[in-house]
Formats: structure tokens, sequence, C-alpha cells
């Protein structure tokens, strides 16, 4: 797998807003000075009078978002997921969230694998608050193709989402275009023995941890939950039963995102034993991504050792 | 303004202000210290400056208006319904378990409410947006928002001010209700926002003072901002909070409780003795 090609899933939310927007007049960008970051400025190339630069004012931009969505527009707001998602939490919860307008939110740079910057910049955080808000769709892509049918589809959604999309480049896990539906897991290997179920960067290491387990004895099912909101509780349910033991993985804290999502859902209708692979209940650091993700145990050696105890 | 239009929005305010009692004595709780203030505002925007119908509350085209001092939905809840939004007769049912009139504006059950409000600062920033999508779209309608004095103490007002003097969305207007009190005291005293005139138009806003209880100065500033191409508006508006009530007026007591049986009955006399005056009755 040493060739296997590499796109960090925000390119794909900037071209693929780029495409959108050749379809959709109605679909304008804003952005709070980070355009070149979170990538809308490929969006800005194409479309000049379509993209608003608010300044550093995330809090502004979430309201002005609100505002613009009810003259029929469709805006999709962009800042690092810490921003967006953490600085204007009650913006987003208030004046997107409560009055259920169809405002996108495209949150960039999620997660530790924003490497050099460090724990301000590394929203672990973003999950947990956007799924506390009803209504609110949650999802990240888990490579280039799935976040290109994702952004397709949020559009096509009314009503508020959040797309959470990485700064480094990761593994294309799909080899061909994916029929991306909002709230529907995908199986990406069957297995009787665990499920992993992963999200976002994750997904590639849950791919390659259940190779080695393989090579172990130890048959793991993978499924892909791009969407973490609504979550897909008849597949998790489906896993659940089949395998009788659940391990979720996310570049997240291990509070409040998937992990806590399949928990919460497991134990109130078919206690299952859950590991949770994720942040845990700390901050990041300074580092090159890659270590770091190694280093949290974000990574497919990390998963094979929680399976093979899990499985003793 | 003619004399008759003159006295036909005084009765208009004075019934909006009885509205205002009505439902915070019905909610026994909600803000009619600042709906008192703001009274006469409502009245014009709705009964004079605004472009809307009150048969088509969605209307595409309509004038926006967005209540970024949002807890003080009594005062425009008064208004919608005397405009005939809804009947007055839900006023009372204020704050009730299942009544449509929420505590802060919902623009999702109240007719006429163009944006849900009630976290002080991101009105403004809500009604910037409306602003520019209507720029954006060639659209003519014009958005108000209205603030409170306390409220420009929200670090986000500015952000929105600095974004609609950026995008010259003179087709934005911004009024300021600058009644003086807030809940923990005088507005100078808790935090001083002042000289709110000089932040304004730093900030790059053609800006008004005005006595916010004259009409006629309330329609000559509205003209001029009509007039005023290239920048957005604000009117700073003196006013008394608790206005025409005479035990609620100046007394920040009254920012965020309903009037009980016996000051309901009082404060109810008080305006319908205003309206005979009025009606001349």
């Amino acid at each position: 797998m040493a060739d296997v090609k590499k796109i960090a899933t925000r390119d794909s939310y900037g071209k693929a807003l780029a495409e959108l927007g050749a379809a959709h007049p109605e679909i304008v960008v804003l952005d709070a000075d980070l355009a070149g970051a979170t990538k809308t400025s490929i969006f800005k190339k194409a479309f000049p009078d379509r993209h608003f630069d608010c300044g550093i004012a995330e809090a502004d931009m979430m309201c002005v978002a609100a505002g613009l969505s009810t003259t029929g527009l469709v805006p999709f707001a962009s800042s690092f997921a810490m921003f967006a998602a953490g600085r204007a939490f009650e913006q987003v919860r208030n004046s997107i969230g409560y009055p259920h307008l169809n405002v996108k939110i495209g949150a960039s740079h999620g997660g530790i694998s924003v490497g050099e910057d460090g724990a301000s910049h590394q929203c672990c955080e973003d999950f947990a608050l956007m799924r506390s808000i009803p209504g609110m769709v949650v999802m990240c892509p888990s490579d280039d193709v799935e976040a290109t049918a994702m952004v397709k589809a949020a559009y096509e959604h009314v009503g508020p989402v959040y797309m959470r999309f990485g700064r480094s480049a990761v593994p294309v896990v799909h080899d061909q275009p994916v029929n991306f539906q909002i709230g529907k897991g995908e199986i990406l290997k069957d297995g009787s023995d665990v499920a992993i179920i992963a999200t976002g960067l994750m997904v590639y290491e849950a791919v390659q941890a259940a190779e080695a387990l393989a090579a172990q004895g130890i048959n793991a099912m993978v499924i892909n939950m791009a969407t973490i909101k609504p979550l897909d509780n008849e597949l998790v349910l489906e896993a659940a039963r089949k395998c009788g033991k659940v391990i979720t993985c996310e570049e997240h804290s291990v509070i409040g995102g998937l992990g806590e999502a399949v928990c919460s859902l497991l134990s109130e209708n078919f206690p299952t034993p859950v590991r949770r692979i994720g942040v845990n209940d700390e901050f990041g650091h300074s580092g090159p991504a890659a270590a770091l993700l190694k280093q949290f145990g974000l990574c497919s050696e990390h998963i094979v050792e929680v399976a093979k105890d899990f499985c003793k | 303004m003619t004399s008759n239009e003159l006295k036909e929005l005084q009765i208009n305010a004075c019934k909006v202000r009885m509205g205002v009692i009505e439902s915070t004595h019905g909610a026994k709780s909600g803000h009619p210290g600042g709906s008192l203030s703001a009274a006469d505002l409502f009245t014009y925007l709705y009964f004079k400056e605004m472009n809307i119908d009150p048969a088509n509350p969605k209307m595409e085209d309509r004038d926006r208006f967005v209540l970024s001092k949002g807890h003080t939905a009594p005062g425009l809840y008064s208004t919608l319904a005397l405009r005939g939004f809804f009947p007055t007769e839900e006023l009372p049912n204020l704050r009730h378990i299942g009544s449509f009139l929420q505590g802060h504006p919902n623009m999702n059950t109240v007719p006429g409410v163009d944006m849900s409000t009630g976290s002080l600062g991101q009105g403004i920033s809500c009604a910037a947006g409306m602003a520019l999508g209507a720029k954006h779209q060639g659209k003519n309608y014009r958005v108000y928002s209205l603030l409170g004095d306390g409220e420009i103490q929200e670090g986000q007002v500015w952000e929105a001010c600095m974004f609609a003097s950026h995008y010259k969305l003179d087709n934005l207007c911004i009024f300021v209700d600058n009644n003086g009190l807030q809940i923990d005291g005088n507005v100078a005293d808790v935090m001083s926002p002042y000289p709110i005139f000089d932040k304004l138009t730093a900030f790059g806003f053609h800006v008004e003072t005005i006595d916010g209880h004259s009409f006629e100065q309330i329609e000559s500033a509205l003209n001029n901002a009509r007039s005023i191409k290239g920048k957005p508006c604000a009117i700073i508006m003196n006013t008394i909070k608790g206005k025409g009530v005479s035990f609620m007026e100046h007394q920040v007591g009254w920012h965020g409780k309903g009037p009980n049986d016996e000051e309901y009955a009082q404060a109810m006399n008080e305006l319908k003795a205003a309206l005979a005056g009025l009606e001349g009755k």
C-alpha cells in the first residue's frame, strides 16, 4: 500500500464547493480569514462575487450565514473546527440550530492531525458540541471520494449540517464514486468476531487493522460511519448482534463523539461490550501529524492491539 | 406627517403598550421596561415604515425586522398582533406552555417574526446577513434591527458593525434603544458603552441621535437613512425605560418582571386614560 493515493479532505471540500457552485447559483460561501487553509479559496477563485470573507470574526460569520439563509441563499460557512464548532458554538446553537436554518458548516482542521500548530488548534470536541444541537447533522468523511459526495448531500439536505474535514492528506479508501446517504453507514468488510466502527481518517486505519487481524485469525467487520448524527442505528445494532463486540475509532475525544453515540444506542437497546479508541480526555500537542496519530493510538497498530485483547 | 397620521401612530403606540402589559401580566414574567421604551419605534416601523403584509408574513420581498434585543418580545408581539399578524387575544398566553408566543422571538412559530433571537449580539449579525442577501440578489427590500444599549456591550455587535460597513450595507438600518438601564443598573455604571455615537461613526455608520418617543424624529431619521448610500445607518434613540406607565418609568426593576394584578390594573388604567385622551373621548 506504499503507493496509495493521499488527498486531504479539505481539498475535496473546496473542489466540491466549486463544482456545486457552478450548478447552483444560490450557493454562497463565507470564510473567516482562512480561505487558503479551509480551501474555500477554490470556490472564491471560481466565484469571487459569491465568496464573502468575514474577517477573523467567526461568531458574526455564523449569524451572517443564518441571515443569508433566510433570503433563499444556501450559505456554506467555513473555518477551523476549533472556531466553527468551538468559538461560535452558541451562535450555531441559537441562530442556526434553534431556527433550523439551511446553513452548512464546513469545518477544516479537525482533530490532532492538524499537527504542528498544537493543542489550541486541534479540535477534538466538535462532534460532541455539534451532536448536542437538536436537528444538526454531523458528518466526517473518510476520504476524498466520500467528502466530495458528502458536500453534495449536505447541499441537498434542507437544514443545518456540520461537516468536519482534515488538514492532512489521507489515503483514498474508495476506489469508485460512492452513493452517499446522510445517516447511512457503509460496511467495508464483513466479519463476525468484532465490529470496528470508524469515522474520518480512522476508517483507513480500521481497514488496515482488519487485514492484520485476519492474518492472526480474527475476523473483524469494518464499518465506515461518516454520519455521526443521525447515527445509523440499524447498522450498529446489526453489527453488535453479529459480532457481540464493538470497537469505535475516531480522531476525537472519547467523550461525546462516535464512541459515546454507539455506547448510548447499544446500552439502551442491545447491551454489548464496547472499546472506544479516540483521544482520551487530554489535549494534543505539537508535532508531525503522522507521529501524533501514532502517539495517541489513532492508528491501525493500536486498533489491532485493542481488538486482540478484546477477543482473547 | 399629518396631524391625523401622528395621532393614529400615538393611538397605536398606546395600544401596543397595553398589549405589553396584557402579555407580561399573563406571563407573570417577561420584559416590559425595554418593550415600552421601544414601543414607539415598533409602532412606526410596522404601521408606517416597513413594506409588510400581515396576510402574507413571508412575502418574499418584504422589509425585514430583527429584534436583536430579543427579550423585548412583548413589544414586538403586541405590535404584530395589533397590525393583524395574529389575534391580540393571544397576547396573555405569552410564555405559557403550548403557546406560540415563546419568551423570546421564534421565527418558526410567530407570524411576522423574521429571525429567532434572544441571545444578545446575534440579531444584528443575522440582519447584516439578510441585508447582504438582499444586495447579492439585487433586491430592494430593507432590513432593520433594534439593539439594546446594554446589548452593545457584546463584542459580536462590533464584529457585525465592521461587517456591515465593510460590505457597504446601506439597506441596513440599526437602532440602539438608549434607555440607560440594564439588569444590573445604569448602563454607564455596569460597563459604559459611551460614546455610542462616536463609536458607531468610527465603525463607518451614518449615525443620528433622536428622541425615540418622537414620531416626527423617527420619521425624519428613517427618511434620511433611506437616502444614505454606501454605508449602513444607525439611529440612537434616547428613550425612557418603562415609558407610558408611570411607576415603571426609569425603574430598572421593571427590566424583567411582569406586573401583578394590582400593578396591571393601575398600568391599564393609565394607558386607557391616555388612549381616551388621544381618541378625544
